[in-house]
């Protein structure tokens, strides 16, 4: 099973993972792919960009959990996640899930699965940055519904 | 000697990202934050906001999870990644 993960500060190209996913791969007739990107924060005209701050060792720990769990739960060939951190702009690429599979719907489901569970598990956290200083984002009630219905399956 | 590390807004309420304490035998989460708010008075109302996570050696922990000696926990607010 080909499962990775990368922490960077660097942007990061959707060719080229979508190639290193599949690489030696002649099975897998499904690629799903999510990219989240920073909204544009510009209706507040005060925010200049977004500050991205993780726990770095548990991270880390936090994905490879996710991604043994989306293998057990799913069939899939391979899967990776990239998440940045440090300082992000408006419409700058934040995180990013592929999956290969033989089939769709796995590929699908396991895509939401890994973004569902990062979103509630793994430690990274936004702060909007402002001339006044900034703010930390706040998580949303809707991440944890989307969470928990993965729980009780 | 036990690490407790700090994130985000809760590290920014409390001035500091890293503390150690000095205890050497086993402990619930509930007790170890109970003896840092014993410690340090004005870090309670930050420390015992509702929705506050914890860690043990990076793994996530509830309040009756046991620390001993040499483990790294960490509290930190809801997450906010992706």
């Amino acid at each position: 099973m080909n499962l990775s993960l990368s922490i960077q500060t660097e942007d990061f190209n959707l060719q080229t993972e979508y190639q290193r996913l599949l690489e030696g791969d002649n099975l897998s007739g499904a690629v799903v792919t999510f990219v989240g990107r920073v909204r544009d924060l510009s209706v507040d005209k005060t925010i200049s960009g977004l500050l991205l701050e993780h726990y770095p060792g548990m991270t880390e720990k936090a994905l490879d959990n996710i991604l043994q769990e989306a293998a057990k739960r799913f069939q899939i060939s391979a899967a990776r996640i990239i998440h940045r951190v440090g300082q992000l702009n408006a419409l700058d690429q934040i995180v990013f899930v592929g999956v290969t599979s033989v089939h769709r719907e796995d590929a699908f489901a396991a895509a939401e699965f890994m973004m569902d569970y990062l979103k509630h598990q793994a430690p990274f956290w936004k702060k909007e940055i402002s001339e006044e200083g900034g703010c930390w984002v706040e998580a949303k009630e809707k991440d944890l519904k989307l969470f928990e219905r993965w729980e009780e399956q | 000697m036990i690490s407790v590390l700090f994130f985000a807004q809760l590290r920014e309420a409390l001035g500091v990202q890293k503390i150690e304490i000095p205890i050497d035998q086993s402990l619930s989460l509930t007790e170890l934050l109970a003896f840092i708010i014993q410690k340090n008075p004005h870090w309670e109302q930050a420390l015992t906001r509702k929705n506050l996570l914890m860690s043990i050696n990076q793994e996530l922990a509830q309040v009756d999870s046991l620390v001993r000696w040499g483990d790294e926990v960490a509290f930190f607010p809801p997450v906010t990644g992706g």
